[in-house]
């Protein structure tokens, strides 16, 4: 937009102008850069765009045709029928359970980081440091190393193979509490909140009427990065469970894709292709949906006012 | 791409695991270590609730068979993944201690690590070894460990699969010999660059019942000792064959069962394929393109006698860790011996490693338009009568065959010596027997 109003300007002006050629609000092109770009929007929609394609053909038209060309036969709706059809519609109950683990273990995971970012900004409390400095260790440890004790851990506890064993290790998530911590700190003023004190309101009520109000945005990104890991989890499902009916989609397209191999193989290559598409198309909703809150969110606090 | 993913969750998990397995093997509580075949009766009499892992297509069919024979006992079928997926499970699952099934399919290469960690109830207690005389000779050998530890449920007798219509195309015989085989794949490659009779990327499925035919005995077990010789005298015979197909790049690099390998298979770039006789069905069922083109032929042989080796094939075990392995066992008998569950089996084109099924009329007798009307199974059933005998895989064969693409494997990338290749493998098998407490030698 700026540009289009810059560009008449520069017509008049010819040659002589005083101001720079190129401002913040009409940079100067670049070729290499947009090429650049070019090169990288290319490289994260080809794969998509493969995907589109190849859902659409037959297993025959698969094993004949070029990868990025159509097939001979339009088969995505045929594709997305047998999908939901294959095996007395397995494929459902795994959209189902990834919901559930979804529902509640993001869901639980932006709750309780939310809730223990904002305590830990806002009170003081012996341990405070320590326990922050736990957390801060916390996200450098990665979860797939920590799936094998947990495995164990759960073992005893006899919840493998129930869906507790994957909602339960979602609900943590110390990089969410982390970021809360810092959001709470930019954007929730102490005197605020000693404002709303004086006026007599509790804690409970200042946190749910005022602070989360302010943390919204903070809150959204929390519970999409939330959304995104454990719609994607795949390694702790894969060792925790070992029934088909608790899979998440995952774990589950997988299986589908494995069945091409050995003694018994009945490949279903197209079904886990139309598969893998509707598994992206909630998760690229859910961020469409959601990224003027995640932009937001990511922009406060960078200027200060 | 799926052996990738596939190692690095075996790699990883069960590395960890098993160690801990073996070293825990005499902590856990054995269920009442006496049975007695009146019990399996008794058994199916009092009733109960029974979970069985299988990937078997037939698992469902068959397990409502048997429960209306005997509406007492409720079976619940999981699909607790294909083969190495499904061991990962189980091997975590006897680890842990609890959350393994009654009943496990467990494929006859896998069988003696399950024995190892002490997961798997010997059957002779309940009479079972008596069921001996109804299987094949090679099949019965892969469950009998010291114990009987499965009953067999298929076989697979390789035999070598070809694509007629390349093979008239091309004015190509069908190889009786290996060097007419080598023979045959170089006329093939000279006439058109893109085809080849046969793949291997690199597949320890395969190498070993092919270094089985070829006469190697690589692995010794007895108990915790452990002898590997990946440079015997079979051994060697078969690396230096296929190093004459694997160096002039006579053989296509696809990974069997790979997408690529069916698009192969489907348009006639890869014209031929040695494979246990189970395969026949899976090309009908799989890839309807080849209608009427493929056959079935014996396995080339080195010097005209016809020997062929166990490709693939599994057994169902009773877990050590079931509420009820009496109840286990007797489903087990019901599945793996008895008429009406192995006709469920049939039906759903598995290969069966029974001998009275095997010699039947009706089942040698069949021949698919698929096959061009070629009675296929009379090939196979000979198959299943010409397989050497002595062989034996690791104590902890899933292992390593996990890390041959990482040895071996090398020697295929690079189209070099499978010799060289070999010694690196028994190298890192050396290694990893040793520190699981194995005596190698």
């Amino acid at each position: 937009m700026p540009t289009a109003l810059a560009a008449p300007r520069h017509r008049t002006i010819h040659h002589r102008a005083r101001r720079p050629r190129h401002s913040v609000a009409s940079p100067r092109k670049s070729l290499a850069l947009t090429l650049l770009m070019g090169l990288f929007l290319a490289y994260a929609l080809v794969p998509l765009a493969w995907l589109f394609i190849n859902a659409s053909k037959t297993q025959a038209d698969l094993f004949s045709g070029f990868g990025l060309a159509f097939g001979d036969s339009f088969a995505l709706w045929d594709n997305i029928v047998r999908t939901f059809t294959y095996d007395d519609g397995i494929f459902l109950r795994w959209l189902g359970n990834t919901l559930l683990y979804v529902v509640l273990g993001a869901g639980g995971a932006t709750l309780l980081a939310t809730l223990a970012g904002y305590g830990l900004a806002k009170y003081a409390f012996p341990g405070r440091k320590a326990y922050f400095a736990v957390i801060l260790g916390a996200i450098a440890v990665p979860g797939t190393a920590l799936a094998v004790p947990t495995f164990l851990l759960f073992s005893e506890l006899e919840l493998t193979n129930t869906p507790w064993a994957i909602i339960v290790p979602s609900l943590i998530s110390p990089f969410g509490l982390y970021l809360i911590w810092v959001y709470t700190l930019e954007s929730v003023p102490k005197e605020l909140l000693e404002a709303a004190r004086i006026d007599g309101a509790g804690e409970m009520r200042i946190f749910f009427t005022i602070s989360a109000k302010l943390l919204a945005p903070g809150i959204v990104t929390v519970a999409l990065f939330a959304v995104v890991a454990t719609w994607n989890n795949y390694f702790l499902p894969l060792i925790m469970l070992s029934d088909p009916n608790w899979y998440p989609l995952t774990v589950g397209l997988n299986q589908w894709s494995e069945q091409a191999s050995g003694v018994a193989a009945e490949p279903i290559f197209n079904l886990v292709l139309t598969g893998s598409l509707l598994t992206i198309v909630p998760i690229v909703a859910v961020f469409i949906l959601l990224q003027r809150f995640w932009q937001s969110g990511l922009s406060a606090g960078s200027v200060k006012g | 791409m799926s052996t990738l993913k596939r190692r690095t969750v075996i790699g990883t998990v069960p590395a960890a695991l098993a160690t801990g397995a073996l070293a825990a093997c005499g902590d856990d509580t054995e269920p009442a270590a006496a049975g007695s075949p009146e019990d399996l009766d008794a058994a199916l009499e009092r009733g109960g609730k029974l979970t069985y892992w299988t990937w078997t297509p037939s698992g469902e069919a068959q397990a409502a068979a048997f429960t209306a024979q005997y509406p007492n006992v409720e079976v619940e079928v999981v699909n607790a993944g294909t083969a190495t997926d499904e061991y990962t499970a189980l091997q975590n699952a006897v680890a842990a201690g609890s959350g393994a099934p009654d009943v496990a399919q467990i494929e006859y290469y896998a069988l003696q690590q399950f024995v190892l960690s002490d997961a798997l109830v010997d059957l002779g207690q309940y009479g079972l070894a008596d069921l001996e005389p109804q299987y094949t000779a090679s099949t019965w050998a892969a469950v009998d460990l010291g114990g009987v530890y499965g009953l067999p449920q298929d076989s697979g007798p390789m035999v070598m699969l070809y694509n007629q219509a390349v093979f008239d195309e091309f004015g190509l015989t069908v190889p009786a010999t290996w060097d007419e085989y080598v023979a045959a794949a170089e006329a093939l490659h000279t006439a058109d660059p893109n085809r080849f009779l046969t793949n291997d990327a690199g597949d320890p499925g395969f190498a070993q019942p092919l270094i089985w035919q070829a006469g190697g005995r690589p692995y010794t077990v007895d108990g915790t000792n452990v002898g590997i010789d990946l440079q015997d005298e079979g051994t060697r015979r078969w690396a230096d064959l296929w190093n004459r197909m694997l160096q002039p790049g006579l053989l296509a690099p696809i990974p069997t069962w790979s997408d690529d390998w069916w698009k192969a298979l489907s348009n006639g770039t890869v014209a031929s394929l040695i494979s246990g006789s189970w395969m026949p069905g899976i090309l009908e069922g799989s890839v309807p393109e080849g209608a009427g083109n493929w056959r079935v032929a014996p396995v080339p042989s080195y010097d005209g006698t016809p020997v062929t080796a166990e490709n693939g094939g599994s057994a169902q075990s009773v877990l050590k860790q079931s509420a009820d392995p009496a109840l286990a066992a007797a489903f087990l008998r019901w599945l793996n011996s008895s008429p009406e569950s192995i006709a469920v089996f049939l039906e759903n084109g598995g290969f069966p490693s029974t001998t009275a099924e095997l010699a039947s009329p009706e089942f040698t007798g069949t021949a698919p338009d698929y096959f061009g009307g070629q009675k296929i199974n009379e090939v196979c059933v000979a198959a299943s009568e010409n397989v050497a005998t002595g062989f034996q895989y690791l104590p902890f064969q899933v292992y390593a065959n996990s890390v041959f693409p990482d040895t071996v494997g090398a020697a295929y990338t690079e189209q070099g010596d499978l010799n060289a290749g070999l010694e690196a493998w028994q190298e890192s098998l050396e290694g990893y027997g040793e520190a699981q407490g194995f005596q190698v030698n």
